[in-house]
């Protein structure tokens, strides 16, 4: 994040407004509480599962391109099945992908050993690692924003908790989560004000900003002591139990079998080389 | 800054990922032993402070570009190191799930990178020992800048070991540092001179703040730090070995467990490793078709450089266009199947 100001105005895209990241919060807010198959799935089963599908996909080697492509298979199941619009993921994997792009625009540079790709074509080996870099990136990605378009914050907080996380620093997250929605107004309120009095880059300098924070900072504080005060009438007693209880389900079981299924054949057998043998056999 | 999933190897993902996880259970322990329930709501709306704060961008004088803050020294600074590494982790953590900065897996280097170091590190050892007290401006604010510059400095060079280590990139380690840290010594100037600017304005209108700081027990931060060295150089030697020894840490295992690979303790050392590192640095080392049927097996058992034989990538290209096709088909289908 902080990244991006260094190469604002090369990739003026990868930087949202205040507006765009607020709503964009909210919007994934909303998708999260959709009743579909995957929306009902436990979070336990969803985060062990993204998580084996992440670690997976990055132990492919840097010049492995074919064998990673059955699985967007995962993605793309996730999103139909839990109806999340394609564009909205889309075009949150542009954005963010600056960095990866930036480090990894090198490898063609630097990796200059040339590959036959076919018996006339031979470009530089950087172009596949790059190239293989960007399909992970994508898959990495766009899972993560899946697990969370289709699990809701609370959910996940929970899942996090039976999965035996500090609970502790449950709480913390999911404080966070709640007072977010409530500081971004009132921040979304503060830099309305400031862009109306400033006119081109008057008012927006350091100073000013400086004391833009400072009074924020004052308010929230004076805003914790009272949410303190609000709690503690109600019994509040250090931490926030839940009343809600998980059961594995059968979809559960059977999601999660065949995740590790997916997962185990396509990163030990070659599937997309083994089609397209199979394939030219057929037709010559 | 962020680090991204796609350029790290499992190895080093999963080794910050157990130093960050280590570190989230040591501070919930030490929170609780001396809980004060204001606390939680403190630590909470503070993360969410940051949160938004981040996202108000301010003019960088000179450059015409803009900035915003980090904040994980700001943190530090206010609630003390245990409860602002609980906090920055869990703002991190929402980020990458919600913005998809960095990513789950990366998401342990980025609390390494971005939160230990200002708490566990840069506050005892330099924010501490120049600010004093807390009253005196001055000091504060000289303490607030050199502190969030050096914390800075300390993340960008993990990024690049982190990058390095996991073997994804090309870049070579000085291009690499030259590109990465002149950077972030200036954004760290930057947001330095902000952070200084809030403590003041917090030290003008409610200096309270600053003197109350109840979980700062000053003999257990040497404690902290000191475990946190000795893990640090661990995990450092343990990982960086694994990684040199084996690039692919899954994937050894993987081999180890199928029985392909074919490991024997003879090869384990020095002599092999070079052999290892070499044969990563040649093309394509593993990608020539691991055969399944036997008959195709001759065909293949020729690795020699430039290792790749026109048939497989073909294969590759042919089998690769119809998985996607399916994909997409499979996708749609569902799509038609849901609107009925």
């Amino acid at each position: 994040m902080i990244f991006n100001k260094a190469i604002k105005g090369v990739l003026p895209e990868g930087i949202m407004t205040f507006d765009e990241k607020y709503y964009n919060i909210g919007f994934i807010d909303q998708l999260s509480y959709k009743d579909t198959f995957v929306h009902r799935l436990d979070p336990r089963a969803k985060l062990i599962a993204t998580l084996f599908f992440l670690f997976t996909v990055v132990s492919f080697s840097k010049y492995e391109i074919a064998a990673l492509l059955p699985f967007f298979l995962y993605p793309m199941l996730l999103m139909t099945i839990g109806e999340i619009p394609f564009m909205f993921i889309f075009r949150k994997v542009i954005m963010v992908s600056p960095f990866a792009i930036f480090i990894g625009i090198f490898n063609p540079l630097l990796d200059s050993a040339q590959v036959a790709v076919f018996p006339e074509l031979t470009i530089s080996a950087g172009w596949i690692s790059f190239l293989s870099i960007l399909i992970k990136f994508t898959l990495t990605v766009s899972t993560a924003l899946l697990l969370i378009a289709t699990t809701s914050f609370p959910n996940v907080c929970h899942g996090l908790r039976q999965l035996g996380l500090p609970s502790l620093f449950v709480s913390q997250l999911s404080f966070l989560y709640r007072y977010i929605f409530v500081l971004m107004e009132e921040t979304m309120r503060i830099v309305r004000a400031r862009n109306m009095r400033s006119y081109g880059e008057r008012g927006k300098g350091i100073r000013i900003f400086v004391r833009i924070v400072g009074t924020l900072f004052i308010r929230t504080v004076e805003r914790a002591e009272r949410i303190y005060f609000a709690m503690l009438s109600r019994g509040f007693q250090g931490d926030m139990p839940s009343l809600k209880r998980f059961h594995i389900a059968t979809g559960d079981i059977v999601f999660a079998l065949s995740v590790g299924v997916f997962l185990y054949v396509f990163r030990l057998y070659p599937a997309t080389q083994i089609l397209g043998r199979f394939v030219q056999g057929v037709f010559s | 800054m962020h680090m991204a999933d796609a350029l790290l190897s499992p190895a080093v993902g999963a080794t910050m990922w157990a130093g960050s996880a280590a570190a989230i259970g040591y501070s919930s322990k030490k929170l609780k032993e001396n809980l004060d329930n204001k606390t939680i709501p403190l630590m909470g709306v503070m993360a969410a402070f940051v949160f938004a704060a981040q996202m108000i961008n301010f003019t960088i004088p000179g450059t015409g570009s803009s900035g915003h803050i980090g904040g994980g020294m700001l943190l530090a600074i206010i609630l003390g190191p245990y409860a602002a590494f609980l906090a920055m982790a869990s703002i991190l953590t929402v980020q990458a799930l919600f913005f998809a900065d960095g990513g789950l897996l990366a998401l342990g280097c980025n609390i390494w990178n971005l939160g230990i170091y200002p708490c566990f590190i840069i506050y005892p050892l330099i924010y501490k020992p120049i600010a004093g007290d807390g009253r005196n401006v001055q000091r504060i604010s000289i303490a607030a800048i050199l502190s969030v510059i050096i914390a800075l400095q300390l993340g960008a060079f993990s990024v690049v070991l982190e990058t390095l280590l996991s073997g994804k990139s090309e870049l070579p380690f000085n291009t690499f540092v030259l590109l990465m840290q002149p950077i972030h010594l200036a954004i760290g100037l930057v947001e330095g001179i902000v952070t200084a600017g809030i403590i003041s304005y917090v030290q003008k209108v409610r200096p309270e703040i600053l003197q109350a700081q109840p979980l700062n027990t000053g003999t257990s931060i040497k404690n902290v730090l000191v475990a946190f060295v000795i893990l640090a150089v661990i995990t450092g030697g343990a990982f960086s070995w694994f990684a040199s020894t084996h690039p692919d840490g899954l994937e050894w295992s993987i081999e180890k467990v199928t029985g392909k690979g074919e490991l024997d303790e003879a090869t384990q050392g020095i002599a092999p490793a070079l052999k290892e590192i070499q044969e990563k640095t040649a093309f394509l080392p593993d990608y020539s078709f691991k055969p399944t049927a036997s008959e195709e097996a001759p065909a293949d058992e020729a690795p020699v450089w430039p290792g790749i034989e026109a048939g497989t990538s073909l294969a590759g290209i042919v089998g690769g266009t119809i998985v996607l096709l399916f994909t997409l088909l499979i996708g749609f289908g569902i799509r038609l199947f849901k609107k009925q």
